[in-house]
């Protein structure tokens, strides 16, 4: 792979892969989806990237009524404390996440998959909004 | 040579990459004009992101790439102003989802009830009319029942200013169901059509 490059055309291409990277994180905007609840009771504090639940994903496949009825979810962000023994165990979103309904806790950062140290919210939601009224910068 | 073949096509392609990325840069160089119009709204073009450019999740986490994207599963699901961008309800009673109504037998219906009741409002705005039939499609009557609301009529006090704070209907409204700003969707009686008829 290395000689397949001449240096100069090299230097060239890594600096244009530099500027769409760049180009990508320049463009990003603070719109997550509204309702992802992002979950972070104690994974920063264990060097694990908080977690995001997305509501749209999971509605489209069940009614409220399965995960915050007969599961036992709190409509409360956070307020469920959730833990991986809990879940590996077969509690909240080891439940489903068990390799029967739906695929296992092996898949950490799938879950796992917020920036660090986002705190737990619902995003985009009314309270959100009203402390910060002006959405776009 | 035998290089210089692919070397045309490489330069080809640099050329081609740095053209784009004029173009890129003219886009993002117009998001930044202080007089954009419409500065406050979210363009068409930026709902849905996609979950790598949506702000919370790390676009360097191996399983951000694995997500679906909020954009392509929307594109089958009727429209509306604001939240998701998805009328959730239309969705279900078109058929356009099937959710289960329980984890594991996907042929559990759901037992919905049929039950309207017109909350009076003060003032300007139309009255609200609360729909038990469209809730209990996706939720269980003790999901509200008594936590949120005693089952009697009249016998909770609501204001907007509980639900813009999440209580109330501000539960699910303002969250995760459709957002308060359509606010048509609950005030949705108009008084004079109720003066006739009484
Ligand atoms: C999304 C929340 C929600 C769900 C789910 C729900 N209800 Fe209600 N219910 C309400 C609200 C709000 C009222 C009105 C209370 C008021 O006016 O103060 C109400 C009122 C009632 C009343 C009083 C009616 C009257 O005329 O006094 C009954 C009975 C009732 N609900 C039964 C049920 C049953 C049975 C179910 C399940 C099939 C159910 N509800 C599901 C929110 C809900
Ligand atoms: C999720 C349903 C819902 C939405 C969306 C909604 N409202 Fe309301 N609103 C209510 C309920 C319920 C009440 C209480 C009615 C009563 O007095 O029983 C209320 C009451 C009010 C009142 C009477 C005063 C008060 O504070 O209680 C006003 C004014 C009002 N709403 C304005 C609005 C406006 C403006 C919007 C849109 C930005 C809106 N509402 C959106 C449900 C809603
Ligand atoms: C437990 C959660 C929950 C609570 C509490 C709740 N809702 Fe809803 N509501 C939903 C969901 C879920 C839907 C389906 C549509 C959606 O998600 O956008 C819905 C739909 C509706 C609709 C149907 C709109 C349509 O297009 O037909 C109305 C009207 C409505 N809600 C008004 C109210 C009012 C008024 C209250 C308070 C008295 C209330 N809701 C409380 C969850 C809730």
């Amino acid at each position: 792979m290395n000689q397949f490059l001449p240096p100069r055309q090299r230097a060239v291409l890594t600096a244009l892969v530099l500027f769409f990277v760049a180009g990508d994180w320049l463009g990003q905007s603070t719109q997550a989806e509204y309702g992802d609840v992002v979950i972070n009771n104690y994974s920063d504090d264990a060097g694990m990237r908080p977690v995001v639940f997305p509501h749209w994903f999971h509605r489209i496949r069940y009614r409220c009524k399965v995960c915050h009825g007969d599961l036992g979810f709190e409509f409360k962000a956070g307020g469920n404390d959730i833990n991986m023994l809990k879940i590996i165990d077969g509690e909240y979103c080891g439940a489903c996440h068990n390799g029967e309904h739906a695929w296992a806790v092996e898949n950490c950062d799938v879950c796992h998959s917020a920036k660090p140290g986002t705190p737990t919210q619902v995003h985009e939601s009314t309270l959100q909004k009203l402390i910060a009224p002006v959405d776009r910068p | 040579m035998k290089y210089s073949r692919s070397l045309q096509l490489i330069q080809l392609g640099v050329l081609g990459a740095l053209l784009m990325g004029v173009a890129l840069a003219a886009l993002s160089a117009e998001k930044k004009d202080p007089n954009k119009f419409n500065r406050l709204m979210t363009p068409i073009s930026e709902r849905n992101p996609p979950p790598a450019e949506d702000g919370i999740h790390d676009p360097e986490s191996f399983g951000t790439e694995l997500l679906q994207t909020p954009r392509a599963s929307f594109s089958v699901l009727p429209r509306s102003p604001s939240g998701n961008y998805v009328n959730w309800t239309k969705a279900l009673d078109d058929g356009a989802i099937e959710p289960r109504y329980h984890r594991d037998d996907a042929d559990a219906g759901p037992v919905v009830m049929d039950l309207n009741i017109v909350r009076e409002v003060k003032g300007s705005m139309p009255n609200v009319v609360y729909p038990h039939k469209q809730h209990t499609e996706w939720l269980d009557c003790s999901n509200c029942h008594p936590a949120l609301f005693i089952p009697q009529k009249g016998a909770n006090q609501i204001s907007m200013a509980q639900i813009l704070l999440g209580e109330a209907c501000g539960a699910c409204h303002g969250k995760v169901a459709f957002p308060v700003s359509e606010c048509r969707r609950c005030h949705s009686q108009p008084k004079l059509e109720v003066s006739k008829t009484e």
